[in-house]
């Protein structure tokens, strides 16, 4: 039985492995719908401040936030780019790095600098490594963020912008379209879309208190926090599903393996019988 | 109709909805009581506690550490802050993040060199495509 003993451990093994991939898969499968319940419960708070933002705007006219105003010359830009903290996710990283790069290397072609924000640990390596210009991190946020895990990264990207550091403001996350797909999104953050109407309700003349400046400071700030928010849970979604698939096809891959393994083997053991019924065959032949 | 509605709404989900007939909240200028038809609103609050009466008689307490109170005639909106929020703490984060960063940047070389890094980028597609086009083969 020649063989058959190793085949028999490397089938072994590959058991094993699948088992650690279909667990894999199965955590993966329950985190992502927890993560998508988690997309879904941050949409109301995004949908009441953007409103809150357009009555503000319409309030007051006259007040240009420097996060509302557009900026012709343009010298440096930000880019906040969220990936996930872990790997074996499929290709879903390297097409985000892949995503940011390109418009990283249109803004570089015209001469723009370029700050990077970076939240979890695969686009923190990633950025370091190609030398980009980091200037704020945070990782290991978890299948949980929280808000406080984010506000520093962004109030330092916001604060640059303010004091005219930076004059464009963009953020990279992978996009959750369905269980079976994300792609990379490159959103602009600031300067600020002005609100559409349609999105206003109708009109309240509000009491301000303490100053409407005031209030579009705070509540402009809340929102640009929040849409970093939303991009990093939307990204622990992508996350998730991505390595569902993943783990999917590798525990698909390993069965096939070790239906090939049995076949190798089976083989094996009928070569070895067939060889040991010959000799005892032809033994007996020749003693007769 | 002497209720309102009530919906306090923090980034990271829903907290409370429903009818209620007078809602205390930590504004900016001092705590403000909100009955049906009070003018319409807009304001900062401060960390606090915001008091709901219920339609049902109930008094119900939420903790926020701070938000946006608004107020139309027949609708309450608090949107809280999911975390503690202060100037200095949020400069504290900040220079967390930016003194993270900066360890890192401590030990790397200079500049970004697209080309090379775009190259090591197409290596791992082609890698990732190349698995699926195994796998593909793999199960025909």
């Amino acid at each position: 039985m020649a063989g058959a003993k190793e085949i028999r451990t490397q089938i072994k093994s590959v058991q094993n492995t699948q088992k650690i991939t279909k667990a894999m898969e199965m955590v993966a499968a329950s985190k992502m719908r927890k993560a998508q319940d988690r997309m879904a419960a941050s949409r109301p708070y995004a949908h009441k401040i953007r409103q809150v933002i357009g009555h503000l705007g319409n309030a007051n006219p006259d007040y240009r936030h420097p996060f509302l105003i557009e900026r012709e010359e343009v010298k440096r830009v930000g880019f906040i780019v969220i990936s996930t903290d872990r790997g074996l996710c499929g290709g879903l990283n390297t097409n985000l790095f892949k995503k940011t790069l390109g418009a990283m290397q249109e803004w570089d072609k015209k001469g723009v600098e370029i700050d990077v924000c970076v939240f979890g640990n695969k686009a923190v390596s990633f950025m370091h490594r190609i030398g980009a210009n980091v200037v704020a991190q945070n990782s290991g946020l978890g299948d949980k963020p929280h808000m406080e895990d984010l506000i520093g990264g962004v109030t330092v990207m916001l604060d640059a912008y303010k004091e005219g550091r930076i004059d464009r403001l963009f953020l990279v996350q992978n996009e959750f379209i369905n269980t079976m797909s994300q792609q990379p999104e490159l959103h602009r953050l600031l300067p600020i879309e002005p609100v559409r109407e349609e999105e206003m309700l109708e009109h309240w003349d509000y009491i301000y208190e303490p100053s409407a400046e005031g209030l579009l400071d705070d509540v402009l700030m809340r929102y640009l926090e929040m849409q970093v928010y939303q991009g990093v849970v939307e990204n622990v979604a992508c996350e998730m599903s991505a390595r569902m698939i993943a783990m999917k096809s590798a525990s698909d891959n390993a069965g096939e393996i070790i239906d090939n393994l049995q076949l190798i083997y089976n083989k094996a053991r009928q070569a070895a019988i067939t060889q040991e019924l010959a000799e005892i065959v032809s033994g007996a032949a020749a003693v007769e | 109709m002497n209720t309102l509605q009530i919906d306090i709404v923090s980034a990271e989900g829903e907290i409370h909805s429903g009818e209620a007939t007078l809602v205390v909240a930590p504004a900016q200028e001092g705590e403000v009581g909100i009955a049906p038809r009070h003018a319409p609103l807009l304001t900062q609050m401060r960390p606090g506690e915001v008091r709901v009466h219920d339609a049902g008689g109930e008094e119900l307490f939420f903790y926020v550490s701070g938000g946006i109170l608004e107020v139309q005639p027949h609708k309450v909106t608090v949107l809280a802050d999911a975390a503690q929020r202060a100037r200095d703490i949020n400069e504290a984060a900040a220079l967390d993040a930016k003194r993270r960063a900066e360890e890192a940047l401590a030990k790397r070389e200079e500049g970004v060199n697209y080309s090379s890094v775009q190259a090591e980028l197409a290596e791992a597609m082609a890698q990732l495509q190349a698995l699926e086009r195994v796998r593909r083969q793999a199960k025909r």
